[in-house]
C-alpha cells in the first residue's frame, strides 16, 4: 500500500511542479520572444513617449523575476491583474466564462464518453466487419477536416437548411436549463463529433488489446460466455487504458472548445482569448493560457492516477 | 511494383494539389485580391466556377491561391519540424545521459501546454507573419517528433545488431546513419505524412481565428473566415475550403499508409 | 468407439496468413492427422516449431487461435464430434471435459485477480462443484503439487508468486474441474531447468492420482518420454511416426525420429589445458549502475586457446553478465581481464581495436544480431572492411569462403536477414564473427532459441571451425546436454558465484556440491523411467538426511 501512495504523491508533486514550469514558460516566454509588448499594443506610428507611458504603466521596466513573483502571488490568491484594453479585472470576467465553458465540455463529454466507448466496443465485437470498417472510414473522415469546418458544415444544413438548432449561442442565466441546452445543442454536436473518433479508435485499440490477450483466451478455454469473459475478465484490465483513452480526450476537447466557441461565439474562455490574443491583451492572454494548461495538465495527472491505482501489481505488492 | 488503388488515388489527388499550388499563378483565372463582380457570394457559373466572395473576388482563384498559401506554410513547417526533431531525437537516443535527460524533459514541459493555446499565447507578442508561422508551428511540433524519432531509435538502439557494431569498434557516425538511421526510416516516414495533415489544420485553425496568415492574401482558413457570415443567408463559399482539406487530408493518409506497409515489407526481403 | 475417450480422425487445420506486400489468403498448416486416446494415457505430441502441435491440442477443445480455423476431420470427445455440436455443448466441453494449461502461466492468469477465484472459475462455473467444494478441492491439489502454503496461496495475486509455482496453479487450475482430459502445451518450457523437474514431477504425479487422460505438447522428446504412453512424432503438420513410448525412444522407424532421439549425441572429448591460456579472468567483481548488489562475485576462470570453456548456470546465476564484463560493455569494479598476453581495458572506449578485432560475440537471438537492412555480404564484409581494409573483388573473395566455411555457399550473398531460416542465421553471425580472425569468441546462448536439430548442426559447425581456425569459445548455456557436447573446461554458477569450476570430466564426476548435483541431476534423460529414478534418489536422500 505504502508503494502506491508513494506513486501516487510523486505523480501529484511532479503535477504541481509541470504547472509551476508552466506558468514560468507562459510569463518569461512572452517576456524573451523578440517584439515589444507596448509597441504591440498601439501600433508602429505610436510616439515615443507614448510607448515610455506604456512601458512605465505596465511595470515593463522593473526586473522580470519581480514582476513574475508579483504575478505568481497574485494569482494564488485569486488575483489575475487587470486587462490592459478594457481595464477590468480578468478573475472576474473570467470567473462566469470558465463555468460557461466547463457547461459545454461537461454536455460534450457526457454525451461523447458512453458513445465513444459503446462505439469502439462494436468495432471490437464485429471487427473487421462492416460495421468496424464503417466505423473506421468515418473516423479518417472526421479527423481530417478541422473542427471549424464541422461546425459550419453542420451549422449550414442543421441550423440554416433544416432549421432545427440554432447557430448563435448566448447563453445567460434568466434561462432555464432546458433552453440552454437546446440553444447549445449545436456546438454540443459538433464537439462530440469532434472528440468521438479518436476516442473510439483508441478505446478499440485498448480493448482489442485486452481481447487479445492470453489471459482472456484462458477464460474462453473454460467454457465461459462472452458476456462473463468481458464482465469478469476483460473490464477489470479495460478499465485504466480506457480512462486514460478518456482523459487524453477530454484534453483534446478543451483545445476543441477554442475554436467551437469562436465560431458559435459562445460567451466562454475560448473566445475571451482569441478576441485578446488579436487585441495583444498580455495580461488575460497569460491567464487564460494558464488555466487552459492547468485543466489540460489535471486531466493528464487524473489518467496517471487512475492508472496507477488500477495496477494490481502496485495495488497487492508482493 | 503494384501500387494499390487506394494509395494510387491518394497519389494522384495529392500530386495534383501540389501542382495546382506550385503553378498557382498560371492556372488562377483571376488575381488573388482582384475584385472581379460588384456582386458579392454571386453562385457558381460559367464565368465564376465557384462564384464569388464576400468581397466579390472570384472565389475559385482564392481557393488556388489559398492553397498554395497553405501547402507552403504546411509543407515548411513540416520539413522545419521533421530536421529539428528527429536529429535531435537520435542525437538524445544515442548520447542519452544528461543531454537525453535535459532535452526530453523540456519536451514534456512544452508538451504539457496544448499546442493551440501555446501558438496562441506566442502569437499574442510576436508579429503574425508567414516566417514567423512557419517557425512557431514547425518548433512546437518538432517536440512530437522528436518523441517518435528518440523512442524509435532508442529501440533500435538496444538491438544485438547496434551492440555488435558497438564491440566491433565501429564509430558514432556509422551507428546512426548505417546502423540506426535506415531502420528508423519507415516509422518516420509515415509519420511525416500525419505531421503534415496536422499542420494543414493547424495553420488553418489559426487562419480562421485571425491569427494566421493576414488577408489580403488567401489561405483556406482565412477564406472560410471571410466567407462564415454567408452561411446564414444559406450560402456555402465558407465550406468549399472543407472539401479541399478533407480531400488532401486523406490522400495523404492514403499514400502515408502506403509508404508504411510498403518499407515494413521491404524489411521481409526483397522476394 | 466408445472405450476411446479422444479420437482424431484426418484433421485439416488451416489458418489466414497475411504476408505484407501481398494479399491475405488461406494455408493450410495440419494436414490430415489421426490418433486416439484412452482413459487415463497420456499421450505426447511431439516436433520442432511450426510442426502444428499447439494447433492440434487446441483443436481437441474446437478452438482455433487467430485466424486458425479447423477445416476438416473429425474430433471425437466422450462419444460425439465436438466440431459438430452445438455452441452450449462446446462450453461444457471447455473447462468441464478437457482444460488447458498453457505454455505461459504469467500470461495466462489474470492479473487483476486472486489466484484462488480464477482456479475454481471453470469449477464452479460449469456447475460441477459449489463454490466451497472447490475451493476444498484446489487447496487439496495446490498441496499435492507441492504448493507451499496450499491453505492461503489461493488469496494471493499471480504477480505474487514465482514462476514455476505460477505454472503449478495453472495445472491446479486446469484439474480442479475434474476433467477427462488436460492439454498441456509445453508446460515447463519456460522454466529454469531445477524448477522444471519439480514441476515436471507435480504433473506425473497428478495425472497417476486423478487418473485424468493428457496431451502432452513439447518440442523436448526427453522430457516427454517421462510423462507419455504414447508419442505421435509431427513435422510441418504432418504425422511422422505414432507409436509408445518405448517403441518411438527405442526403436523409432523414421529417419526424422531418429534425428530426434540421437540429438546432443555429439562426441567430444575433453583436450589437456596449454601452458598459457587465452583468456584469464581474475577475481571479477561487477555490479550494474544504479544498484547496490554485486551481480558477479569474485570470478577467477581461465580458457585455453583453440578450447571451449562453458559457463552453465540459470537464469539469475550472472552468466550473460560475466560475457558483459569480458566484452567491456559493463566495467567490473574489482579485478583484472587478461586476454592474449595483456590486461583489457574494463571500459570498452579504452580498447584497442587489436582488443576488439580478437574477440568476438555470437549472440542467441540471431534475429536481432543482425541488421535487417544490410544483405549477408555486408554483414560479414564489414568486418573484413573495418578490421583488415579489403575492399571490391578481395572482399568478396573472402566473404565466399566464409560462406563456404558455414556450409551456405556464394547464393547467400545478396539476400536479407528475413530471407534465412534460424539456423542459417546463426550461421551468418558465426561467419561474421570468423571474419575478424578472432582469437576467442564469446557464444551467447546460441542454440537456445534454436530447434534441437538445427541446434546440433549449429554445435558440429562450432566444433569443426574451431579444429580448423584454432579460435577458442567461451560458451554461455543453461543447457547441461549442450556443455556436454561441447565443452573442454566447464565453470558452474549460481547467484553470482562460481560454485564449481575445472576440466569437463572433472566437473561432471562426483563428488558433487549440492548445487551441481541438483543440476546436474534435473536434466531429462532421454531415457524411459528416467524421472522416477530421480524422484526415488531425492526421496532417498532426504529420507537419509
Amino acid at each position: 500500500m505504502s508503494l502506491l501512495l508513494k506513486m501516487l504523491a510523486q505523480r501529484i508533486a511532479l503535477g504541481l511542479l509541470l504547472l509551476f514550469l508552466v506558468s514560468i514558460l507562459i510569463f518569461g516566454g512572452t517576456l524573451i520572444l523578440p517584439g515589444d509588448v507596448a509597441q504591440s499594443i498601439l501600433g508602429q506610428s505610436a510616439t515615443p513617449e507614448a510607448l515610455a507611458n506604456l512601458r512605465e504603466e505596465l511595470g515593463l521596466n522593473e526586473p522580470a523575476v519581480g514582476r513574475y513573483f508579483d504575478w505568481l502571488g497574485g494569482l494564488l490568491q485569486g488575483d489575475l491583474g487587470t486587462s490592459l484594453t478594457s481595464g477590468q479585472d480578468i478573475a472576474s470576467a473570467i470567473g462566469k466564462r470558465l463555468g460557461n465553458t466547463f457547461f459545454l465540455a461537461f454536455w460534450a463529454a457526457l454525451i461523447s464518453v458512453p458513445l465513444a466507448i459503446l462505439l469502439g466496443l462494436i468495432a471490437v465485437r464485429y471487427r473487421e466487419r462492416w460495421p468496424d470498417k464503417l466505423i473506421s472510414a468515418v473516423t479518417l473522415a472526421s479527423i481530417s477536416v478541422p473542427e471549424f469546418l464541422i461546425a459550419y458544415v453542420a451549422i449550414f444544413f442543421v441550423s440554416v437548411r433544416l432549421r432545427w438548432a440554432p447557430s448563435v449561442t448566448t447563453i445567460n442565466d434568466s434561462m432555464s436549463l432546458g433552453e440552454k441546452l437546446h440553444t447549445i445543442s449545436l456546438p454540443i454536436t459538433v464537439l462530440t463529433l469532434v472528440v468521438l473518433a479518436h476516442m473510439m479508435r483508441m478505446t478499440r485499440a485498448a480493448i482489442l488489446n485486452v481481447m487479445q490477450s492470453a489471459y482472456v483466451e484462458t477464460a474462453e478455454l473454460k467454457g465461459l460466455r462472452m458476456f462473463t469473459i468481458i464482465w469478469k475478465h476483460a473490464l477489470p484490465n479495460a478499465v485504466a487504458p480506457v480512462v486514460n483513452v478518456v482523459m487524453l480526450n477530454m484534453a483534446y476537447l478543451v483545445v476543441g472548445v477554442v475554436v467551437i466557441e469562436v465560431v458559435f461565439t459562445y460567451p466562454g474562455m475560448g473566445q475571451y482569448l482569441v478576441d485578446h490574443v488579436s487585441k495583444r491583451d498580455l495580461p488575460v492572454v497569460q491567464a487564460c493560457g494558464l488555466i487552459f494548461a492547468g485543466v489540460y495538465i489535471g486531466l493528464n495527472l487524473v489518467a496517471d492516477i487512475v492508472s496507477i491505482i488500477s495496477n494490481p501489481r502496485l495495488r497487492h505488492p508482493k | 511494383m503494384r501500387i494499390p488503388i487506394a494509395a494510387l488515388i491518394g497519389l494522384c489527388f495529392t500530386s495534383l494539389y501540389f501542382l495546382v499550388a506550385i503553378f498557382a499563378p498560371w492556372i488562377a483565372p483571376y488575381g488573388v485580391a482582384e475584385i472581379v463582380s460588384r456582386d458579392v457570394w454571386l453562385p457558381p457559373s460559367s464565368e465564376f466556377l465557384l462564384g464569388t466572395d464576400n468581397l466579390g473576388r472570384d472565389l475559385l482563384s482564392r481557393m488556388i491561391y489559398g492553397g498554395r498559401t497553405t501547402i507552403f506554410i504546411a509543407t515548411a513547417a513540416t520539413i522545419l519540424s521533421f530536421t529539428t526533431g528527429s536529429i535531435l531525437g537520435f542525437l538524445a537516443a544515442v548520447l542519452g545521459g544528461w543531454a537525453d535527460q535535459a532535452m526530453s524533459r523540456f519536451v514534456d514541459l512544452i508538451m504539457s501546454i496544448p499546442s493551440l493555446i501555446f501558438a496562441l499565447v506566442v502569437l499574442s507578442v510576436m508579429p503574425v507573419t508567414v516566417p514567423v508561422l512557419i517557425v512557431v508551428m514547425g518548433l512546437l511540433d518538432s517536440t512530437r517528433v522528436y518523441r517518435l524519432a528518440r523512442a524509435v531509435a532508442v529501440d533500435i538502439n538496444v538491438m544485438d545488431y547496434v551492440e555488435a557494431a558497438k564491440l566491433r569498434g565501429e564509430g558514432r557516425s556509422w551507428i546512426i546513419f548505417r546502423e540506426i538511421l535506415p531502420n528508423a526510416l519507415s516509422p518516420l516516414v509515415a509519420e511525416m505524412g500525419l505531421r503534415f495533415i496536422f499542420m494543414v489544420l493547424f495553420v488553418s485553425t489559426l487562419s480562421f481565428l485571425g491569427l494566421g496568415v493576414q488577408p489580403p492574401q488567401a489561405d483556406w482558413g482565412g477564406i472560410v473566415k471571410e466567407n462564415a457570415d454567408g452561411i446564414v443567408y444559406g450560402i456555402g463559399a465558407a465550406l468549399y475550403p472543407a472539401v479541399a482539406i478533407a480531400t488532401l487530408a486523406i490522400s495523404v493518409n492514403l499514400v502515408a499508409d502506403w509508404v508504411l506497409n510498403r518499407t515494413t515489407s521491404l524489411k521481409g526481403g526483397r522476394g | 468407439m466408445s472405450e476411446k475417450l479422444l479420437k482424431v480422425r484426418d484433421l485439416k487445420i488451416g489458418a489466414t496468413v497475411y504476408p505484407p506486400g501481398e494479399k491475405p489468403h488461406d494455408i493450410e498448416i495440419v494436414h490430415g492427422v489421426s490418433f486416439e486416446l484412452a482413459k487415463g494415457q497420456v499421450l505426447g505430441l511431439i516436433g520442432e516449431s511450426g510442426a502444428g502441435k499447439s494447433t492440434i491440442g487446441l483443436a481437441s477443445m474446437a478452438y482455433g487461435r487467430g485466424g486458425v480455423q479447423i477445416t476438416g476431420g473429425e474430433v471425437w470427445v466422450n462419444g460425439r464430434d465436438i466440431l459438430k455440436t452445438s455452441q452450449g455443448d462446446v462450453r461444457n466441453l471447455r473447462g468441464g471435459e478437457v482444460t488447458y494449461v498453457s505454455q505461459s502461466a504469467a500470461a495466462s492468469f489474470n492479473p487483476a485477480k486472486k489466484i484462488m477465484d480464477q482456479v475454481i472459475e471453470a469449477a464452479v462455473g460449469q456447475g460441477k462443484f459449489s463454490k466451497r467444494d472447490a475451493e476444498a478441492r484446489a487447496v487439496e491439489l495446490f498441496g499435492k503439487l507441492g504448493l507451499p502454503d496450499p491453505e492461503n496461496i489461493g488469496n494471493r495475486y499471480p504477480h505474487q508468486v514465482s514462476g514455476g509455482q505460477l505454472q503449478r496453479c495453472m495445472t491446479a487450475l486446469a484439474l480442479c474441474p475434474e476433467p477427462d482430459l488436460v492439454v498441456f502445451d509445453e508446460p515447463t518450457t519456460a522454466l529454469d531447468v531445477t524448477t522444471q523437474i519439480d514441476v515436471l514431477m507435480a504433473i506425473k504425479e497428478a495425472i497417476r492420482d486423478t487418473g485424468v487422460a493428457a496431451l502432452y505438447i513439447t518440442h523436448d522428446l526427453a522430457v516427454v518420454a517421462q510423462v507419455s504412453d504414447d508419442i505421435l512424432v509431427l513435422k510441418m503438420g504432418d504425422m511422422v511416426e505414432y507409436g509408445s513410448v518405448d517403441q518411438i525412444i527405442n526403436n523409432p522407424q523414421e529417419d526424422y525420429t531418429k534425428a530426434l532421439v540421437s540429438v546432443r549425441s555429439i562426441d567430444h572429448a575433453e583436450k589437456a589445458p596449454t601452458p598459457e591460456p587465452v583468456l584469464k579472468v581474475e577475481n571479477i567483481t561487477a555490479r550494474y549502475k544504479g544498484t547496490n548488489f554485486d551481480v558477479l562475485k569474485n570470478i577467477n576462470v581461465e580458457l585455453h586457446p583453440g578450447q571451449t570453456l562453458a559457463v552453465v548456470g540459470e537464469s539469475g546465476s550472472g552468466k550473460s553478465t560475466l560475457a558483459r564484463v569480458i566484452t567491456g560493455l559493463l566495467p567490473q569494479s574489482r579485478g583484472n581481464i587478461h586476454f592474449a598476453g595483456r590486461d583489457l581495458s574494463p571500459s570498452l572506449d579504452g580498447r584497442s581495436r587489436e582488443d576488439l578485432r580478437e574477440l568476438q560475440m555470437i549472440y542467441q537471438m540471431a534475429d536481432v544480431a543482425m541488421n535487417p537492412r544490410q544483405t549477408v555480404g555486408t554483414i560479414i564484409g564489414r568486418p573484413l572492411e573495418f578490421y583488415f581494409g579489403l575492399k571490391g573483388a578481395e572482399k568478396r573473395k573472402r566473404v565466399v569462403e566464409l560462406l563456404d566455411e558455414i556450409e551456405m555457399g556464394e547464393s547467400f550473398i545478396d539476400r536479407y536477414p528475413a530471407e534465412l531460416s534460424g539456423g542459417q542465421k546463426q550461421r551468418v553471425c558465426i561467419a561474421r564473427a570468423l571474419a575478424a580472425k578472432p582469437k576467442m569468441i564469446i557464444c551467447d546462448e546460441v542454440t537456445s532459441a534454436l530447434d534441437p536439430l538445427v541446434a546440433d548442426g549449429i554445435l558440429k559447425l562450432l566444433l569443426d571451425l574451431q579444429k580448423v581456425e584454432d579460435v577458442a569459445y567461451l560458451f554461455i548455456t543453461h543447457d547441461l546436454a549442450t556443455v556436454k557436447a561441447i565443452a573442454d573446461s566447464i565453470s558452474v554458477m549460481y547467484q553470482g558465484e562460481v560454485v564449481r569450476y575445472g576440466g569437463k570430466t572433472d566437473v561432471l564426476s562426483p563428488p558433487f556440491d549440492d548445487y551441481t548435483d541438483l543440476l546436474l541431476s534435473s536434466v531429462p534423460e532421454m531415457k524411459l523411467g528416467w524421472l522416477e529414478e530421480v524422484i526415488a534418489n531425492r526421496k532417498m536422500e532426504s529420507a537419509g538426511n
